[in-house]
């Protein structure tokens, strides 16, 4: 298992996922979440308008895109904290569209937020426990009773730990989960998710604000995730890592999905450059320098991801 | 001179009195709305009122029996939560907090309105509701007890009732909030949106808890009019108020801290009332009237409370390690 922090070998990549050719909206051999006319408007802006979407089970799958592509929106839509315009989804082939966060999440769809949720006045194991499914003791009247969900928190204690350990937080189990760290509630958040037991895992920016020493040891985690059967899918800024670990890349912009593909291939894809330079870089724009300006430095943010 | 012994005996009686117990079972179950979910109630006065009124009204005007009068409060104050709690639990806090405030000043002014005189006794309130209970009493008639501590059948037979209550009450709360249960509750507390995302139903238990913490202030509300009357001014915001300090002074999310929380603003309430009122008959205070000295005390009360939130803002029971945290 990969719970050190030394960069692992390459990750096996899952391939031939699609049927036909890798275009946006192309349908998967194995979709776990299929996806249907979704929108959402924020007043005039059309945040989130997606025809067909299908995500491949058993891979991890990234969703990138500019800044205000819509992929949080996305997200929400899809784990039931926001509700679209108009559009449905099925997961596992149930339709969810509509359905109420915490239905979609009993139903094994978890997810993590950009801005980590830890429970902070809830020690680590708390936050843990927290995750188990179908708890006895979370009925008011069975909570009076004891002996009823006495056993289940014991095996509910002893699953935490093993994750705990996995995530390397064995030791702070007795802590306020606000004296960790930001690294450390990230690897908390997903290390609750799992306590669920999930089968589509969605990450919110699981990089963002997490310093690099700990970054080789959550992507190992993510591929841990692959490796134990679940589905991921995350959003993520950092093109390094996405093409690291992603088997398949989602490409977001202005609420439309204007790519889909290998994450190797669909970089070179000139719907992608559009979306990340703007759709007139290859034109004169010696006459406008605002807009020179504007898309200099664009491309000095892809030559960073690019780094 | 001041009459010491007095003053003390008079704050000591307040240690044990039924108005005390009412207080805490109410701040516990505010406790459990604020401390443990972090529900802002700001109505637990319409609560108490509804338990109040609930109680002596069914005595009154139907002749219930008096595990029936309880029921009556008990059921107006669920109703009263589901009321308040459907349209403004999927809110944001603040909202709860508004609406509350206001559901229990429509409560209050709606016993006070002369439309209802005849069952409610509008401003003048209603009596002698006390039969019922009184005739539960086993304790033969007599005078029993030691220094400050002596009353008759009844008081005695009441403060039994109340206190026992309130320690029910204490080991209810205490056991579900190291459940499973009060994980969620406290989750809750921390953010929502993380305990809905794990597969909870935030709604419904936010639900539970704003029902649980009201049927307690239902029943402080009948047991605060057991040695009075029900008299509608008793229930102004301010009773809320005075709720939310004992609640801070003792410790929000525990349960020991709102019955010792009553218990010190109580006997500093009296302490205080009794050392200026003497203080202003012997001369001590030439300033003042001894109407202006009743209501000194509620300042002198303001201040001790200010200095605990200042110096121990966690309260009595608090836990100091959570404080390092808040943000």
């Amino acid at each position: 298992m990969s719970s050190n922090s030394v960069p692992t070998a390459k990750p096996v990549k899952t391939v031939d996922m699609h049927i036909g050719e890798a275009v946006p909206g192309c349908r998967k051999k194995d979709p776990i979440l299929v996806v249907d006319g979704v929108s959402r408007t924020f007043g005039g802006l059309k945040a989130v308008d997606v025809e067909h979407l299908e995500v491949p089970r058993g891979a991890i799958t990234a969703l990138i895109g500019p800044n205000g592509a819509g992929k949080t929106t996305l997200f929400n839509l899809l784990t039931g904290f926001d509700k679209p315009d108009s559009g449905s989804w099925t997961f596992e082939g149930t339709p969810i569209g509509g359905m109420a966060a915490f239905k979609v999440a009993r139903m094994g769809q978890v997810r993590t937020f950009q801005l980590t949720k830890a429970l902070g006045l809830l020690t680590v194991m708390d936050n843990m426990l927290l995750g188990a499914k179908a708890q006895v003791g979370e009925n008011l009247f069975r909570a009076v009773l004891p002996f009823l969900w006495r056993q289940q928190e014991a095996d509910n204690r002893d699953k935490a730990m093993d994750l705990l350990a996995r995530f390397k937080l064995d030791t702070k189990k007795d802590d306020y989960a606000a004296s960790l760290s930001g690294g450390q509630r990230k690897l908390l958040e997903m290390a609750r998710a799992l306590m669920s037991d999930p089968t589509l895992v969605m990450l919110d920016e699981p990089m963002a604000g997490v310093n690099p020493a700990l970054t080789q040891s959550l992507l190992d985690h993510i591929l841990n995730l692959k490796a134990e059967g679940m589905s991921v899918l995350f959003v993520e800024h950092d093109m390094h890592m996405v093409r690291h670990i992603a088997d398949w890349v989602i490409v977001m912009a202005e609420g439309r999905v204007v790519a889909e593909g290998d994450p190797h291939e669909v970089m070179r894809n000139q719907a992608v450059i559009d979306a990340y330079l703007g759709q007139h870089h290859d034109e004169d724009l010696g006459e406008d320098p605002s807009a020179e300006q504007q898309n200099v430095g664009a491309i000095k943010e892809l030559l960073d991801d690019e780094l | 001179m001041i009459d010491w012994g007095a003053i003390f005996s008079n704050a000591a009686v307040e240690l044990i009195s039924p108005t005390t117990a009412a207080y805490a079972l109410a701040a516990l179950g505010l406790a459990v709305h604020f401390g443990y979910t972090g529900l802002l109630n700001f109505g637990q006065a319409g609560f108490m009122a509804l338990g109040a009124y609930g109680y002596a009204i069914s005595t009154l005007t139907f002749g219930f029996p008096v595990w029936a009068a309880v029921l009556v409060g008990i059921g107006a104050s669920v109703i009263f939560a589901l009321v308040l709690g459907i349209p403004t639990l999927r809110l944001r806090a603040d909202y709860l907090a508004i609406v509350t405030i206001a559901a229990a000043e429509i409560v209050r002014l709606l016993f006070t309105t002369n439309t209802f005189e005849p069952v409610t006794g509008s401003a003048n309130g209603l009596s002698g509701y006390k039969g019922g209970f009184a005739a539960l009493n086993p304790i033969p008639d007599g005078t029993y007890g030691f220094g400050p501590f002596e009353y008759n059948a009844y008081d005695w037979w009441l403060r039994i009732v109340a206190w026992t209550i309130v320690i029910l009450a204490c080991l209810f709360t205490w056991q579900i909030m190291r459940s499973p249960w009060g994980r969620v509750i406290k989750g809750i507390r921390e953010d929502e949106d993380a305990v809905r995302a794990l597969g909870k139903n935030v709604y419904f238990y936010k639900m539970q808890s704003l029902i649980l913490g009201g049927v307690y202030g239902t029943i402080a509300g009948m047991i605060f009019v057991l040695p009075r009357a029900v008299v509608p001014s008793n229930y102004q915001t301010s009773l809320t108020f005075f709720i939310y300090a004992i609640l801070l002074l003792g410790g929000a999310a525990t349960i020991l801290g709102p019955v010792i929380g009553s218990m010190v603003f109580w006997v500093l309430l009296s302490f205080f009332s009794g050392f200026i009122a003497r203080a202003v008959e012997a001369g001590w205070i030439p300033f003042l009237t001894s109407i202006q000295a009743g209501q000194l005390r509620f300042i002198l009360v303001g201040v001790a409370i200010m200095l605990i939130v200042i110096y121990r803002p966690q309260g009595i029971f608090g836990n100091k390690k959570e404080l390092a945290f808040v943000k």
